[in-house]
């Protein structure tokens, strides 16, 4: 087995556009680092129960259940973390709160924290991830090996993850600075890599420059670039210039579709068509492709799956992703 | 039970309607609201409406197109558009934090609202609240209806975790500004506070030392100056966040869901047309966008994959039979989407329904903007 581009690395942060299929990858990653015996959570903070629905498991309580096998043995974990609950969960971790901590829930605090609040929710769901990552068995060992999080999309990233550089801003000293600064630290270490997903096409890719630009600015580790629903072109490469320049031989696929029975007069019309679009789009893929290379980073690709992930293309990611070095 | 054809949404009924004033594109991240947003507003334009639009969070090359080179909050003209028909665009990208800061200036007194501008709780509000970004776009969209200039606004909505936050955002702002919370934290610094402290003596107490715990004494009295100094503005706040919210409900405005053909977008698309249908608030259509269509020559995806395979046989016309493969998968694709959408227009079958098919290249220029104008008011 090749090894893998992150040694070192607990704390994997997927993002990307909205639509490149972040959950998905995030997804096939945590069943690639698990493969081998390997126990992995994985963290969803956007309260959609993505997770529940790519495994096609009931909706995800706010507590680690198991939601996969991986390859020769291994487990993926699965978190959906509800912002309310990482409060009252916090209050009671660090203050034991009790009916203090009702009290504040009665006068609105809780409802302030998790959605008023300038970062605080952010900061809740970073510091429940930042808590899996650190907790230990009695045995002194992690309890999870890698953890995985499915993070906010490419325009949110970076401000979601330096949150907490900016609570420690606010406030300078005090519990809650001194978790921040815990969280910016793991955060900003080599344990932690963010990768980016984008699909090629311009305003991922766009984006994902954007992102890469950002995170490397705020000192947040960039990890991969991984290029999601990769197309293998149909036609050859002498066609597809053809093609482009609308001068694919009419007359031999003509006699094409004679010899294959097909004799519709509008069909050379449409096959040519479809075969120039088919060519546009090749050629910008291959100028995006281009533009992530640029960005000198580790680079995977996964295949486009026509009928939508299930759990069986997840495996299939999962391999593709291990064979290029990403677990 | 079969279903009949979704209805089709009459989008260039919905542009040249005087009485339509404003259109919101929704839907979740990644489904092309704003360029959707873009080219409704530029095909008003140009057959004589005046227009504006606000963008949100443009990508770089079409924010360029439409002479956006950088975020201003002001309205500026779209160069390159056809006035013939006495039409004019003009095109803004929301500033969260100068918007915010403009309603500070705008109704605190010039002392009062340079203390709140130099708040540190302030600035971290104003510039990274989840959902103040969704706040001000409302109020952008309230000021842009109050100056009257232009005779249609089309917004296009933040990148947010959920599309509804958009319509959720002024509602939490206000109940956090009329809650209890803000009254308890405004307490120690206004005049009138024993009242308050009559009011809450069982919570507060309890209530001030937790909180002093956890967030320490000066993180606490910047949270309290900041809160004093709102104060004055409650009523401003939220009586606009109100109004903005009645306005979206007025039959004046067209609310316009935007998704593609992708599991996770139907989901949210499905749950807007809902939230949406449950408030009264006027839903114009929905946009099937990026939609693969089968071709009209009635060969099935079986069909071109046989004859394909019977010319790899011979060896023999290489082209054709790629050409082929490339028909029978333009096919499959056609049918799944066609199918996904399928499972929409049946649960929301009086929601009318229009199509952009998916294009071989990116849209980032007016022609681009134009031509997808043209494949939303077509006709399928």
């Amino acid at each position: 087995m090749p090894v893998s581009d992150w040694e070192g690395v607990r704390l994997h942060i997927v993002t990307g556009k909205g639509g490149t299929g972040k959950t998905t990858v995030a997804a096939a990653l945590a069943l690639a680092l698990a493969a081998g015996g390997h126990k992995v959570l994985l963290v969803e903070v956007e309260e959609r129960q993505g997770l529940a629905q790519l495994f096609d498991v009931a909706p995800l309580p706010y507590q680690e259940r198991k939601l996969a096998v991986a390859r020769d043995g291994g487990d993926v974990f699965g978190l959906a973390v509800d912002p309310r609950q990482a409060m009252y969960e916090y209050l009671d971790m660090y203050y034991r709160l009790g009916r203090a901590g009702r009290a504040l829930d009665r006068m609105g605090v809780v409802e302030f924290a998790t959605t008023v609040a300038p970062g605080m929710r952010d900061v809740l769901l970073t510091g429940k991830t930042y808590e899996a990552t650190r907790r230990r068995r009695e045995d002194g060992e992690f309890v999870y090996d890698a953890v995985v999080l499915d993070a906010p999309p490419t325009g949110r990233i970076t401000r979601f993850l330096s949150v907490n550089e900016a609570v420690t801003s606010l406030a300078r000293v005090g519990p809650i600075s001194r978790q921040a600064t815990a969280i910016t630290e793991l955060i900003s270490s080599p344990r932690t890599a963010v990768h980016v997903v984008t699909v090629l096409e311009e305003m991922p890719v766009q984006e994902t420059a954007d992102a890469v630009a950002h995170l490397d600015d705020a000192g947040i580790p960039v990890g991969a670039v991984v290029v999601n629903q990769v197309r293998r072109p149909l036609l050859r490469a002498r066609d597809l210039a053809a093609a482009r320049r609308g001068r694919l031989d009419r007359a031999a696929i003509e006699a094409g579709l004679r010899a294959a029975g097909l004799g519709r007069d509008t069909l050379v019309e449409r096959l040519t068509s479809e075969a120039a679009a088919h060519a546009d789009r090749v050629a910008l893929e291959k100028r995006e492709r281009a533009t992530v290379a640029a960005l000198d980073r580790p680079t995977y690709e996964l295949p486009w799956l026509p009928d939508g992930v299930d759990l069986a293309g997840l495996y299939e990611m999962s391999a593709a992703l291990t064979d290029q070095g990403a677990a | 039970m079969s279903t009949g054809p979704a209805a089709h949404f009459d989008v260039d009924r919905l542009l040249h309607d005087a009485r339509t004033r404003i259109i919101v594109c929704c839907g979740s991240g990644g489904v092309g609201k704003t360029t959707t947003a873009a080219a409704l507003a530029l095909r008003a334009a140009e057959q004589g409406r005046s227009v504006v639009v606000l963008t949100i969070d443009p990508a770089r090359r079409l924010a360029q197109s439409m002479g956006l080179s950088e975020l201003d909050n002001t309205p500026r003209p779209v160069a390159g558009i056809d006035d013939a028909r006495g039409g004019r665009l003009d095109a803004m990208m929301l500033d969260m934090k100068r918007t915010f800061d403009e309603i500070v200036e705008a109704h605190a007194a010039p002392e009062k609202a340079r203390q709140i501008l130099a708040n540190p709780f302030y600035q971290a509000l104003s510039s990274s609240f989840a959902g103040t970004q969704e706040y001000m776009a409302m109020e952008k969209l309230g000021q842009l209806r109050a100056r009257d200039t232009w005779d249609l606004i089309v917004v296009d909505t933040p990148p947010s975790r959920s599309a509804l936050d958009f319509l959720d955002a002024p509602e939490r702002l206000g109940s956090f500004l009329d809650g209890r919370l803000i009254r308890l934290l405004a307490v120690p610094a206004r005049a009138g506070g024993r009242a308050y402290v009559r009011m809450f003596q069982a919570g507060v107490g309890a209530v001030t030392g937790a909180l002093t715990r956890i967030l320490g004494g000066e993180l606490l009295r910047d949270v309290q100056t900041f809160v004093t100094a709102l104060d004055t503005m409650f009523g401003g706040f939220r009586d606009r966040a109100e109004q903005t919210y009645a306005l979206l409900k007025r039959p004046d405005t067209a609310f316009v869901v935007v998704s593609t053909p992708e599991p996770d977008a139907l989901r949210e698309a499905s749950y807007f047309v809902e939230r949406l249908g449950g408030d009264a608030m006027p839903l114009a259509g929905l946009v099937l966008n990026r939609m693969h269509h089968g071709g009209p020559d009635g060969l099935s995806e079986h069909q071109a994959t046989a004859a394909a395979d019977r010319l790899d046989a011979t060896r023999e016309h290489r082209l054709a039979a790629s050409l082929l493969r490339l028909h029978a998968a333009n096919l499959s694709l056609a049918a799944r989407d066609a199918h996904r959408a399928a499972r929409l227009t049946a649960a929301h079958p009086t929601v009318p329904v229009t199509q952009v098919p998916a294009l071989s290249i990116d849209v980032n220029n007016l022609g681009g903007l134009r031509q997808i104008a043209v494949e939303l008011v077509a006709r399928r």
